[in-house]
């Protein structure tokens, strides 16, 4: 018999760290399958189904990229505020406004070419999004207000605004009064991507994706914003410009969501409606958790969760699962790889007994 | 082990033939916007699945809680791409995703419930709720002392305005001090928030609670509070005993078997379809014994009327909220004006925004 001694690691575990989330998702697959199985369920056929629905064929593979899109920008934005330890929780709202920016650009330039209004939107979506990230920056910084707070509260602002403004003075008046605006002209879509049915959305991610990655490697801004979210007191100390930081990180991060929210409404609703809020803003925030803020990971975490997402119908399709069931392995999933976490911070190891 | 393999290869070839050579099998899929389980609109949605899954040929599936946008979409297009060749999308928000999924199929018969964008392999359909909904306002309005209804209401758009208007018409018919309080949750199925708005209801006088909602949270508070409520739905007497006076009901099945039925043999197209009372889509629960009986027996003579086409709800003179008459004497509103009403009765309180 010997005795389990938790020891903390020197170094954090490199690259065998990627071993333990595999484990802790294979945990968690396997915790669900039981689940399954209590409900009468063949576990691994539901597993098959499960995995055939995300990524058993091209379309499935096309489903699950458009669905990672807005999750990817989200949560990259979300990312961004992280590493300074700025906790956005705001990122639905800022998702909102930005749906509200493009949403602006298309209903009152409907007649710009594509060149001119796609480009519009977008930048009207970086304002819209970015100022809803601003506010909150400047109210913690003169009015020391938390972040947390101000930016969850101002999501119920942003909805309850959208919603203002579908109901009321965007409504399409030939919906009879259903909420939602009048379907965005030809130039005002976000095209496709070929013959496939993806969005070019796919590409800003990517575009956003590498500017971020090389902001943080490879500028000083970049350094001094992981330095300062590392530690601010040290940060202050070495005179590093916090406050403008803050600032820099809230704006980015509304900007990026806001963009999520202009790629929903113009390449996939084609149009604002109350139903674009599904609540990509709140897991953006699971997925940069996930993926330790990287935005490499973020991008394979976003995808894989839009799998399962998008494999959980196939499996409602298949064998009548509930649809709480998706939730519930989210959720394990989630627990599975923050307890797995520990293992990348301590090791374990066997002492005999004396 | 191989024996079990063969009886289960032996069983699939047997099986496999005659099923093709059999009636022509059809699979139906449904989309559904909440939970099955919520005793609500997808549960009466839900239970009418499962009487056409009974019939012969007829296998279904559905997938639920999909939310209205892009998500919805791709659930409508697997089931296309699975080669279901009826598909039924519940919910009003399923309109333009199901649109462009129909244009993609021209050989599948798509049903969109609750909207008004047709294709020529997709139709609509609906139920004249605001009928059954006027025979439980008489029993409302009949019930209350204080003379104020509460609504708890999802969604300021026609389907909801024209239940509640039909709901302050029918309580007027009896009652004609009654008065309709509205409260706007901006949820179809939030049980603690559509629990929470019944009782700011019951804080401002109303002593009658009904709802527009799929959760059974504004019975709750009725009950707590021991005072009447009306049910919405299918008959949500289990969630409130004591309080539970009378819901309107949905109950598909009709329609689903009819769409079935004509779909199997052929001769499918794409309509709009708004069945009421007559067809028995919609009607209303067995009314509680608190009732007295001889409002009881007047709901159900207007019943009557109503499905002998004698009576029509929205006749005129009808007068808005500001005292202009909207449909004059005589007149009988017209289906258009109805899937586009926008405006309260006389008697409702509250804001159609």
């Amino acid at each position: 018999m010997g005795r389990i001694r938790v020891i903390k690691r020197q170094e954090p575990l490199g690259w065998p760290s990627c071993l333990v989330v595999l484990g802790a998702a294979g945990v968690s697959l396997v915790l669900s399958g039981i689940l399954l199985g209590l409900q009468d369920r063949p576990p691994l056929t539901a597993t098959a189904i499960l995995f055939q629905g995300a990524f058993g064929s091209a379309w499935a593979i096309e489903d699950c990229l458009i669905k990672a899109v807005p999750i990817y920008l989200c949560s990259l934005g979300v990312a961004v505020a992280f590493r300074l330890q700025i906790w956005n929780i705001g990122a639905e709202g800022q998702f909102a406004l930005g749906a509200i920016g493009a949403t602006a650009a298309a209903l009152y330039f409907p007649e710009l070419s594509w060149l001119l209004l796609l480009p519009a939107m977008a930048l009207a979506a970086f304002l819209a999004g970015g100022f809803w990230g601003l506010i909150p920056a400047l109210l913690k910084i003169h009015m020391r207000a938390n972040e947390i707070i101000v930016t969850l509260m101002m999501n119920y602002i942003a909805i309850l605004f959208l919603d203002y403004l579908v109901y009321g003075v965007w409504k399409d008046p030939a919906s009879f009064g259903f909420p939602m605006t009048p379907t965005f002209s030809e130039s005002a879509i976000v095209g496709r991507i070929g013959d496939t049915n993806i969005n070019w959305g796919l590409a800003l991610c990517g575009i956003c994706g590498l500017l971020v990655w090389i902001f943080f490697r490879f500028t000083l801004l970049g350094y001094e914003l992981k330095a300062s979210g590392e530690n601010v007191r040290a940060a202050r100390y070495a005179r590093l410009p916090y406050e403008r930081l803050v600032i820099l990180v809230m704006v980015l991060s509304g900007a990026l969501a806001g963009w999520a929210g202009f790629i929903e409404a113009s390449a996939t609703l084609n149009r604002l409606q109350p139903s674009i809020m599904v609540g990509y803003g709140y897991t953006a925030i699971v997925v940069a958790w996930l993926a330790r803020l990287n935005p490499l990971y973020i991008g394979l975490a976003s995808f894989l969760l839009a799998g399962l997402r998008v494999g959980v119908e196939n499996l409602q399709l298949e064998l009548q699962v509930p649809a709480a069931f998706g939730q519930i392995m989210e959720g394990l999933i989630l627990l599975t790889v923050l307890a797995g976490g520990f293992f990348t911070e301590y090791r374990l190891r066997l002492r005999p007994r004396p | 082990m191989k024996r079990i393999l063969l009886i289960i290869m032996a069983g699939i070839l047997a099986w496999s033939p005659a099923a093709a050579e059999e009636k022509k099998e059809i699979k139906v899929g449904f989309i559904y916007v909440s939970p099955v389980g919520d005793a609500g609109w997808s549960y009466a949605h839900n239970e009418a699945r499962k009487a056409i899954d009974g019939m012969e040929g007829v296998e279904t599936a559905f997938v639920e809680s999909v939310p209205e946008g892009p998500d919805s979409e791709r659930v409508i297009l697997n089931m296309a791409r699975k080669d279901f060749d009826l598909i039924f999308a519940t919910s009003f928000g399923y309109m333009d995703p199901m649109l462009k999924v129909a244009k993609r199929f021209p050989d599948i018969a798509f049903m969109h419930c609750s909207g008004f964008k047709t294709a020529p392999n997709m139709g609509t359909y609906f139920g004249r709720m605001y009928q059954a909904r006027y025979l439980s306002g008489i029993v409302a309005g009949a019930m209350t002392k204080t003379d104020t209804l509460g609504y708890v209401a999802a969604f300021p758009i026609p389907e909801v305005i024209r239940g509640i208007n039909a709901f302050a018409l029918g309580a007027q018919a009896v009652n004609p001090e009654a008065k309709v309080r509205v409260v706007w949750t901006k949820t179809w199925y939030d049980p603690a928030t559509e629990k929470e708005a019944a009782k700011s209801l019951l804080d401002v006088g109303a002593d009658v609670i009904a709802q527009h909602q799929d959760s059974p949270g504004p019975q709750e508070a009725a009950q707590q509070r021991e005072v009447y409520s009306i049910g919405y739905n299918t008959d949500m007497s289990p969630f409130a005993p004591e309080a539970h006076l009378v819901a309107p009901v949905w109950n598909w099945t009709p329609f689903y078997k009819e769409m079935v039925h004509q779909v199997r043999t052929g001769n499918w197209e794409s309509k709009s379809y708004w069945w009421g009372l007559e067809k028995g889509i919609v009607d209303i629960s067995p009314i509680s014994d608190r009732v007295p009986v001889d409002i009881r027996e007047k709901v159900l003579d207007k019943k009557a009327e109503i499905i002998a086409d004698t009576f029509s709800v929205f006749t005129g003179p009808i007068k808005d909220q500001q005292g202009k008459v909207r449909i004059p004497e005589g007149n009988s509103a017209a289906d258009a004006e109805l899937l586009g009403m926008d405006w309260f009765v006389e008697g409702v309180i509250g804001t159609t925004k």
